[in-house]
């Protein structure tokens, strides 16, 4: 994790996508202004195009997802990929091979692409120090590191709502410590020129060094929602907690619970955000999740057209990158 | 460098492609002009025609032929297009005809939104270098230029030509 230009190429050029922490600015918005275009393929007859026919892209999955290992499918099917999907847990690994033993193998297998799911922070920098030249690597949630792909389906939701990025006030509720969703979040919401980040939860979930990203750290959700235009809910993650961190999920609930009564201090076009999969009653009512300012299923489609995106500008830099004319 | 005003070839084209609709009985085309210079030229042409059904865009960079070697275009933008293409008539429009590839890359991405009646071409400049079997059924300016020239539509305003040659 400390050579975080492993994600350009010598031009400056996105060669892999691992975190959103040192991307500038106008790469993020290629990517959403890329994403926009992708969107349309949505409303063609046949929803997909040709742009990367004849490369293969393997889903590499060490820890269980749904959403995310199906839209990154989808997104590569519809670029006309090939898709491998390997189930770790049935694969070699179990036999005792190691993890670069496997990526080599897969690399002789001709794949052009990985994308990463792992439980340890770096799994995917790790990956993608050790690749071929010519694979590019997908960061799709490492430990609670980085999550950049949800991160730029949640720019792009944004910006569909909201446009200019500069004047926002965006508050992000919940387990922000275990979070790679919100940490990525944050570094896209100021890299984009957000001004006002807010991060909302108890003391226990909120990691001390929240200020020195320059967000602002409120305990109070009923003061750190007021006047806000966007608020991203954060799942609860039980899986990752140790320890005593929460007193209990009905007290949870009644403190950082997203209500419409604690939505009404929102402004009154504030828009309600999800990463998934949302648990009902715990950090989010039904009422709200299925209300008028939620926009969580689009968030879901969007995070289509964002991957197509991340993995066509990703692919096309991979030809380029050592001045080759492609294979 | 030459510069060329298009607003006569652009009312030669609209009266062209009235008399190649009128001949062929097709009532009620859809037209679609490509990214960027043809969007602006179908665009005029559109007006011109006074056609009802509204003016689709296309970008086919997701389509081109050279995504293995140049990577993605860093500004495409969204294709739209409205209506369904199914069954209907559609006027392909471009500003210049060189390769043919631009022309190809279109009619694949038109025929992912659906399976058209008829394709008619119109291209405000015809030039030579074409390197596919693919000719234009309306032209507005035919311009014989050699390997190293280029020519280019500046818009979207007052639409211009300009010619330059290789460094």
């Amino acid at each position: 994790m400390n050579n975080k230009n492993i994600q350009l190429n010598k031009e400056g050029r996105l060669r892999h996508f691992l975190d959103i922490e040192g991307i500038k600015r106008q790469l993020l918005v290629e990517i959403l202004d890329a994403a926009e275009s992708f969107s349309s393929v949505e409303a063609q007859r046949v929803k997909k195009v040709p742009l990367l026919r004849g490369k293969t892209i393997v889903n590499l999955f060490f820890e269980p997802s749904t959403r995310t290992r199906n839209t990154f499918e989808l997104a590569a099917k519809r670029l006309s990929a090939d898709t491998l999907n390997v189930n770790i847990s049935a694969s070699a690994t179990s036999k005792g091979e190691s993890l670069l033993d496997m990526l080599h193998n897969l690399e002789a297998m001709h794949c052009d692409m990985f994308v990463v799911r792992h439980a340890q922070s770096g799994a995917a920098h790790f990956i993608a120090q050790h690749v071929a030249p010519h694979i590019s690597v997908i960061n799709a949630g490492d430990g609670s590191h980085a999550h950049p792909t949800q991160a730029m389906l949640d720019m792009f939701t944004i910006r569909r709502h909201k446009q200019a990025f500069a004047d926002l006030k965006v508050a992000i509720v919940g387990d922000i410590l275990h979070s790679r969703v919100a940490r990525s979040q944050i570094h896209a919401l100021t890299t984009l020129g957000v001004t006002e980040v807010r991060v909302i939860g108890p003391k226990t979930l909120i990691p001390d060094i929240s200020t020195a990203l320059g967000v602002h750290v409120y305990h109070d959700m009923w003061e750190g929602l007021r006047e806000v235009d966007v608020v991203i809910m954060l799942r609860l993650q039980k899986e990752r907690m140790t320890g005593a961190l929460l007193p209990s999920e009905h007290e949870y609930y009644k403190l950082y619970g997203l209500t419409p009564e604690k939505l009404a201090v929102a402004k009154e076009d504030a828009i309600v955000m999800h990463p998934g999969p949302i648990n009902r009653g715990v950090e989010i009512s039904s009422e709200v999740a299925d209300g008028p300012q939620s926009v969580i299923l689009e968030q879901v489609s969007n995070g289509i057209a964002v991957r197509m995106a991340v993995m066509s500008i990703l692919m096309g830099q991979s030809f380029s990158s050592d001045g080759e004319a492609g294979p | 460098m030459q510069n060329t005003d298009v607003e006569q070839p652009l009312a030669d084209m609209a009266t062209a492609l009235q008399h190649h609709l009128s001949e062929h009985q097709i009532k009620s085309p859809i037209m679609i002009g490509i990214h960027t210079g043809g969007a602006w030229v179908a665009k005029r042409l559109h007006q011109m025609m006074g056609i009802e059904e509204p003016l689709g865009t296309l970008d086919i960079s997701f389509y081109r032929d050279d995504f293995t070697r140049i990577g993605m275009h860093p500004e495409v933008k969204p294709s739209k297009i409205n209506t369904t293409v199914e069954d209907r008539h559609v006027i392909l429009v471009d500003d210049v005809l060189h390769t043919g590839r631009t022309i190809r890359a279109a009619l694949n991405e038109i025929f992912d939104y659906g399976r058209p009646a008829s394709v008619i071409l119109a291209v405000l400049v015809e030039r030579s270098g074409r390197e596919l079997p693919i000719e234009a059924n309306v032209v507005g300016i035919n311009m014989p230029l050699a390997d190293g020239q280029h020519v280019k539509l500046e818009g979207p305003e007052q639409l211009h030509l300009v010619v330059q040659e290789d460094a």
